[in-house]
């Protein structure tokens, strides 16, 4: 599959003078599709902007009463920042190393939530159980 | 068995690529570095695990409420947020192959990323002054560790910037250059992406709690 | 008092009481260590053989160089393993009533924790490593792995981690906690000693170079295949490398984090597992078994990937159920990471984490049955040859089906409560790591060594190895069985009921006959060397094999092929052997490689001065290491000329040799 595959080679002519290495064929040279615009850099710096000043304005400013909502809010919205840092920083797409890059970041991502859902399940029970009178709460430890 | 592999009509399959083409050694390198930042995001989502366990476990110490200043933190995340974007316009000056500009930028952001380290090193500092150090509770131990292990993320960065800066002036922006700055891209906007755990999952909801 | 700083200052807590000029037992180590070094130092430099090992070997980048550095490096520490195993066994056999046996508990406890941490770290990995090294860039069809560097810098960091772990038994002591350093036992209140310090930093220095080259190989796999050689035509032994590294680059950071919070506890009183100020030291066994159970999948699947192959071979047949053993791997790959919890399943988490850890253990034996049935399929009907390869296969498959059911039966919450802990476990997990993973590496070193080196093994002493292995294994772990099920504990030095003593006096008998058969496998090297004129290969492809490797001389060129194969079947080498496809002879072309560098053992050595300087406290050099390493890497960096290119007139030379190798191997059969 590495060799049936062919890259456009997207960088703006002359940014490096090709040097004989890089007409090559497909031999794995996707690492020239990573390439942001400007545009793409400030609407995601604009969007990480928002995404940050939300947060701790309702955070900072207490509007919303129940913390419960609040933190909520501000999960979903740490959650799009990230996607947003994915797209328009990190450049991730489907096809940049022949979709290689999005099936590891999406690996880890079900990796990274067995790890941390599981550790915090695992654990909480373990103080449910073991240490009752302590309200089953770790912050009770 | 291989009459069914090779597609009729093709007479003579071809076993070795006599007319081969030369490969390009750095081939593999954004996928590789790719594949260790999967590596180093586990390494945080260890630290934000242990951050989970352990957030409510004061020990009787202080609460996030009582020693985070989102303030401070919210400056601290716009010295990151601006050094993303400036380190951006470092590539998109690359794309256009400006030696120069590259090297501004990318000063520009090594001295955001300084700004950073100072503001959090500041904010150890009082904290531990407060009595708040690493060793006070579990929940602190956690702070210190995941934050700490971001900032020096962050410091490693910047060595790295600073070499890539003399690198690019001795050899301009030869392809080996090109990959390496697009190498610490990742690295850099990677490093922002964690801090986005932080600062929600830490400095806010800890300050909910 | 002054001079009593300022040597605290320069040496840290290393005094002359560290050394253990006190304990006959590690001073006799210690001399035939120090003897047997000498001489081989002295052998070295009489031959004049330290430029030709710099320079061929230890500098190389070469894959296949490195591959056989790391089986080396597994060989030698399997030999310190296992003679901390046979102090074990021994102690046991006799530490009843009132004889305490040889072994005193302080010096016992290092012995168990090390037996454990070397077999695993430092035999078990380097194996793995090593096989994967070798074997994939020449199954793909590739020159070298996408990093050569790096390949070599992480085979460097292994070794590092071996030698700070071979340092501690003769300077200070080991780690008495057994070889995951539970918490809190592994805190400074318990452990004040340099023992754990030592593990942490073996482990992280070796991890460091165990997490690089799995990064390595994963990019190897992806972008290096030859030509046609699509996902679904990779070859099995490629596909469990593909998965073991994926498991190694999504597990080893959890263990690199685990142990780094556990060396802040040690070294900067932070309270991740200490019993106050909020610690809680299950977390640390949480944690280390979101390494550990992925670990144990990381030593297995290049074994089944090496039966996959050997079975394929030596019954003449494309591998039974292709696809479905892909897919069992993938599941495998994934179940890795929900089963965790089945090694604390007392620890008191409740009934419904627990069964949902026991149920998701259960689940992952699915696969893994699976693919006992396509090797079995494999087999039927299939023309058997019963070289040594396919004999270790057999052997793995009847001992491991047995090691696969006791777990099963572990891996039911109840009968765990009644059996962890237990020798029970112990019997289980030698039973798969032994009769699943250390199979599979002989089966894989008597397969791939005349690739590696021209010549087949000796038959008769590989036979014999055999043998006693196998029935070594079965005499030294069924008792532990039985006495697991009487109740035994692991990790025990002394005994009261006298009734138990048989047992284990059974099984140092059957650690005896494991013993003659590590003794003939070094025979079998020395035998086989002596009569490599009789055993050698010239074909390249003594098995009639049928993956790609085995399409070039034995031993591979540098460059490994001459002109990049292009692949059309899943079996490469036998559809190109059955379509007479003809080696090109002529039209060869220079060939890019990459350059050796000494930057690796470097940057090494560096690490491992800061782990020992770290280990006893000596600030000012780990500090200095440090600055040290960081200017080495950053130096290493401005070197942009990494490669050089072999002319078409040596690939000539090297290509015609063989042509004529060929040539003249067919005349001989033909007369």
């Amino acid at each position: 599959m590495s060799a049936d595959t062919h890259h456009d080679h997207g960088h703006a002519p002359g940014a490096h003078g090709h040097d004989p290495h890089d007409n090559a064929h497909g031999h794995g040279h996707s690492s020239e599709g990573a390439h942001g615009s400007r545009k793409d850099y400030l609407i995601g710096f604009v969007l990480s902007v928002i995404l940050t000043a939300i947060p701790f304005g309702l955070v900072m400013s207490g509007v919303i009463a129940d913390p419960r909502i609040t933190a909520g809010i501000i999960m979903v919205f740490a959650l799009v920042q990230i996607v947003v840092h994915m797209i328009y920083f990190l450049h991730m797409n489907a096809k940049s190393e022949q979709g290689w890059t999005l099936m590891a970041l999406i690996f880890t991502i079900i990796v990274l939530t067995i790890c941390l859902a599981g550790s915090m399940w695992v654990m909480y029970h373990m103080n449910l159980n073991m240490m009752p009178n302590m309200g089953g709460d770790a912050s009770a430890m | 068995m291989s009459e069914a592999t090779i597609p009729p009509g093709t007479q003579a399959p071809v076993f070795y690529e006599t007319d081969e083409h030369h490969h390009d050694a750095g081939g593999s390198t954004m996928l590789g570095f790719w594949l260790y930042l999967m590596s180093d995001c586990l390494i945080f989502a260890m630290l934000f695990a242990a951050y989970g366990v352990y957030g409510g476990s004061y020990a009787g110490g202080p609460q996030p409420h009582e020693i985070f200043e989102l303030p401070l933190v919210a400056l601290n995340t716009s010295m990151l947020l601006l050094s993303s974007i400036t380190y951006g316009f470092a590539m998109l000056a690359m794309n256009d192959g400006k030696v120069r500009a590259v090297q501004g930028w990318l000063a520009i952001t090594g001295l955001f990323g300084l700004a950073f380290l100072s503001i959090e090193l500041y904010e150890f500092s009082t904290l531990i002054q407060e009595g708040a150090g690493p060793q006070r509770s579990a929940f602190l131990s956690s702070f210190f560790t995941l934050v700490g292990t971001h900032g020096l993320h962050v410091t490693f960065g910047i060595i790295w910037l600073v070499t890539l800066m003399v690198q690019v002036g001795r050899k301009g922006l030869i392809a080996a250059n090109q990959r390496r700055l697009q190498c610490l891209s990742l690295f850099w906007h990677f490093l922002d992406v964690i801090w986005i755990g932080v600062f929600t999952f830490v400095y806010l909801l800890g300050v909910l709690r | 008092m002054m001079s009593d700083a300022l040597l605290k200052t320069i040496f840290g807590r290393l005094t002359l009481d560290s050394f253990p000029i006190h304990e006959p037992i590690l001073i006799g180590t210690f001399a035939v260590v120090a003897m047997g070094g000498a001489a081989m130092l002295a052998a070295l430099t009489y031959f004049k053989v330290w430029g030709y090992l710099w320079k061929e070997w230890f500098t190389s980048v070469d894959h296949k160089k490195i591959g056989i550095m790391y089986m080396i490096l597994g060989i030698v520490m399997l030999l310190r393993g296992f003679s901390d195993a046979i102090m074990m066994r021994a102690q046991q056999a006799m530490a009843f009533g009132p004889n305490e046996g040889f072994l005193p508990a302080h010096h016992y406890d290092q012995v168990f924790t090390a037996h454990g941490v070397i077999m695993i770290f430092f035999v078990a990995m380097p194996f793995v490593t090593g096989l994967m090294n070798y074997v994939v860039p020449l199954q793909i069809g590739a020159r070298d792995v996408s990093f050569p560097f790096l390949n070599n810098f992480s085979f460097w960091m292994t070794t590092a981690g071996a030698v700070i772990v071979m340092a501690s038994l003769f300077v200070g002591e080991f780690a008495r906690t057994g070889w995951l350093a539970m918490a809190p036992l592994s805190g400074l209140d318990y452990s004040p000693d340099v023992g754990v310090d030592y593990y942490i930093w073996s482990l992280q220095i070796a991890g460091v170079g165990t997490l690089l080259s799995g990064v390595n190989l994963l990019a190897t796999i992806i972008k290096m295949r030859a030509p046609g050689m699509s996902l679904m035509k990779m070859p099995v032994f490629t596909w469990t490398a593909l998965a073991t590294n994926v498991l190694i680059v999504a597990a080893f950071p959890v263990l690199t984090a685990v142990l780094a919070m556990l060396s802040l506890d040690r070294y900067v009183g932070t309270h991740f597992f200490t019993n106050t100020m909020g610690g809680n030291p299950m977390m640390y066994v949480n944690m280390i078994w979101i390494w550990g159970h992925p670990e144990v999948y990381i030593l297995i699947l290049p074994a089944f990937g090496v039966f996959s192959e050997v079975t394929s071979t030596f019954c003449s047949k494309r591998i039974f159920g292709y696809t479905s053993m892909v897919y069992a791997i993938l599941v495998i790959t994934i179940l890795a990471y929900l089963v965790w919890l089945h090694h604390f399943f007392t620890m008191g988490s409740g009934a419904s984490v627990n069964s949902f850890f026991g149920i998701t253990t259960m689940i992952i034996s699915i696969p893994t049955g699976a693919k006992i049935f396509n090797w079995l399929f494999t087999m039927y009907k299939g023309r058997i040859r019963f070289e040594l390869p396919m004999m270790w296969t057999i052997a793995f498959m009847i001992t491991f089906v047995i090691g696969g059911m006791t777990g099963v039966l572990l891996a039911v919450p109840p009968a765990d409560f009644v059996l962890h802990n237990s020798l029970f476990l112990i019997a289980h997990f030698h039973n798969v790591i032994i009769g699943g993973v250390l199979f599979g590496m002989f089966a894989g070193i008597n397969y791939w060594f005349p690739k590696a080196f021209g010549f087949k093994l000796d038959k008769k002493w590989g036979t014999i190895s055999f043998w006693f292995w196998v029935i070594g294994f079965y005499v030294a772990f069924m008792p532990l069985y039985v006495l697991g099920l009487m109740g035994v504990t692991r990790r025990l030095r002394h005994f009261d009921d006298p009734s138990l003593q048989i047992w284990f006096i059974i099984a140092a008998i059957g650690a005896a006959m494991i013993a003659v058969g590590i003794a003939a496998f070094l025979i079998q090297f020395y035998v086989s060397f002596r009569n490599r004129e009789a055993l050698r290969d010239w074909t390249g492809d003594p098995w009639n094999a049928r993956t790609l490797e085995w399409a070039t001389s034995s031993p591979p060129p540098a460059y490994n092929f001459a002109f990049t194969p292009v692949v059309h079947d899943l079996d490469a080498w036998y559809d190109m052997k059955s379509n007479n496809a003809a080696r090109p002879v002529n039209g060869f072309r220079d060939i890019h490689m990459p350059r050796n560098t000494g930057a690796g053992v470097i940057l090494a050595g560096l690490s491992t001065v800061i782990g020992l300087a770290m280990i006893w406290y000596i600030w000012w050099l780990a500090a200095l290491a440090f600055v040290g390493l960081l200017a080495v890497a950053v130096g290493h960096t401005f070197n942009y000329d990494r490669d050089f290119y072999i002319t078409a007139a040596e690939v000539t030379t090297a290509e015609d040799e063989h042509t004529r190798q060929l040539t003249g191997h067919a005349a001989v059969a033909g007369a």
